[in-house]
């Protein structure tokens, strides 16, 4: 796990980029992200399903999980941290298999989520969850992408500074949520 | 007797609902701020100075903690001597309503919960608990919770014969279980005894204690000391990322059961544990 200073990324990333992050690495993030949750998930993977085209073309994107709240008059955006991203697991293969490159959000992925992160050189990492305001403060522009009619479920493309993140599953395969709990458990009566 | 109109409690209710979405209850800052000083993981320290400086800019901004702003629990204590002018549910739901407009919150409510799935667009309908007490007040707690902890919640018929540490590995296995996707620090409610419906009550309920008051029960207050220790030594630590402080505080509310049951009930909270009361 690195102690230093974060690393300055900007989105898009390449290929490259991804290739050198592990897991523990903290990331300050720039750029174009684009957002996206269940309902637009559900759509996106339909469209792959049937080999048709998706509205945002989201090959080497970074896709954020979040539902943000409304935004308040002169903001882009409400507070807007990142939501569980397990319930995204299902569709997220197919997503990466067609060239997502990049996913934020939080909590555990699946099995099958870390084996295609591996497989396709990608990677998952970890906004600071419940810390919306914060996260918030990082955007600095939000437009809707696609798919208005879903609301705060619709895809946004956002633009943003300096994003605290950390790398959770990185393309070797490693995961912080299982390796860091470990490093830090005290031996004995913590196990049921 | 005491008339109150239907108008206050809904002024009331939208008030906490924006208030409660903008501001960290006190004796919460308290605690993650002693986390932060005891968090031997360097990691786990920047994440929990994150969550302060998002309390500070949450406030001062008047932006959610947390964009998930969560449903409305609402926990209303009447006193016999009041006589309410009108529907409490109705006034409830409009402040609500009003609350989650007014306050630019998410409105995170679905119809109906297989089949459409629709959102309801207001946040409502609230989750109404209601309380009859003694005297001419009505309090009113809200508790607006959202669904990253509350999906990792769990609740378990345990054997008489499985005791106290039954209900502790019960407890352990459903926190190890949430992992970081409850996020952590967590307060973690413990409903035990009672009925299978109350139990889940019980666990929610333990939630409103505030922070650093201990349990009156001196065999209960014993429990939660050593659960807080036994969840603190799983290394999840703050975020999930690895650390000493996995919870925040461990509440146990426990209720008399059937001689043939032991119900157990964990209701995780997150550490965006918005609370806030008042009484008219």
């Amino acid at each position: 796990m690195s102690a230093g200073k974060p690393l300055p990324l900007t989105a898009p990333l390449s290929a490259e980029a991804v290739e050198l992050l592990r897991a523990g690495d903290r990331v300050l993030l720039g750029g174009v992200l684009y957002t996206g949750r269940d309902a637009a998930h559900r759509r996106l993977f339909e469209l792959l399903r049937r080999g048709e085209a998706l509205p945002v073309d989201l090959r080497g994107q970074v896709i954020y999980y979040v539902g943000p709240t409304p935004a308040p008059p002169g903001r882009p955006i409400g507070a807007a941290g990142p939501t569980t991203a397990g319930r995204m697991d299902a569709y997220t293969p197919a997503l990466l298999a067609y060239g997502l490159r990049a996913m934020i959000g939080k909590g555990m992925r699946s099995p099958q989520v870390v084996e295609a992160i591996v497989r396709y050189h990608a990677v998952y990492l970890a906004g600071m969850a419940g810390a919306g305001a914060l996260m918030a403060s990082c955007i600095r522009q939000a437009e809707v992408a696609a798919y208005p009619d879903l609301g705060p479920e619709a895809i946004y493309r956002l633009v943003v500074e300096e994003m605290p993140l950390i790398v959770i599953n990185d393309c070797l395969g490693n995961d912080l949520y299982r390796s860091a709990p470990e490093q830090w458990r005290r031996p004995g009566k913590e196990r049921p | 007797m005491k008339a109150i109109q239907p108008r206050q409690i809904t002024d009331a209710v939208a008030e906490l609902c924006r208030r409660a979405a903008t501001e960290l209850p006190a004796d919460l800052r308290v605690a993650l701020e002693r986390c932060r000083e005891e968090e031997p993981s360097p990691l786990g320290r920047e994440v929990l100075g994150r969550l302060l400086e998002n309390a500070d800019l949450a406030c001062r901004e008047q932006l959610p903690i947390c964009q998930d702003t969560g449903v409305a629990a609402v926990f209303v204590e009447l006193g016999r001597e009041v006589r309410l002018e009108g529907d409490l549910e109705q006034a409830v739901n409009e402040g609500v309503r009003r609350g989650y407009q007014e306050g630019y919150l998410r409105k995170s409510v679905v119809d109906e919960p297989l089949f459409s799935r629709r959102n309801t667009g207001d946040n409502t309908p609230a989750l109404l608990h209601l309380d009859l007490v003694e005297g001419d007040g009505l309090a009113i707690t809200l508790l607006p919770k959202g669904a990253g902890s509350e999906n990792m919640s769990a609740l378990r018929m345990l054997k008489p014969a499985d005791g106290r540490e039954g209900l502790c590995s019960f407890v352990l296995e459903v926190v190890i279980a949430a992992g970081a996707n409850a996020c952590p620090p967590l307060v973690v409610g413990v409903g035990v005894g009672g009925s299978f419906d109350q139990c889940a009550l019980l666990a929610k309920r333990a939630l409103l204690r505030p922070l650093g008051e201990a349990n009156p029960h001196a065999g209960y207050a014993d429990l939660e000391q050593e659960l807080l220790a036994r969840i603190n030594d799983t290394g999840i630590g703050p975020g999930g990322f690895g650390g000493r402080c996995t919870a925040l505080a461990v509440h146990v509310a426990w209720a008399p059961c059937h001689i043939a049951s032991l119900p157990a009930a964990v209701n995780l909270q997150c550490h965006a544990a918005r609370r806030r009361s008042t009484t008219l």
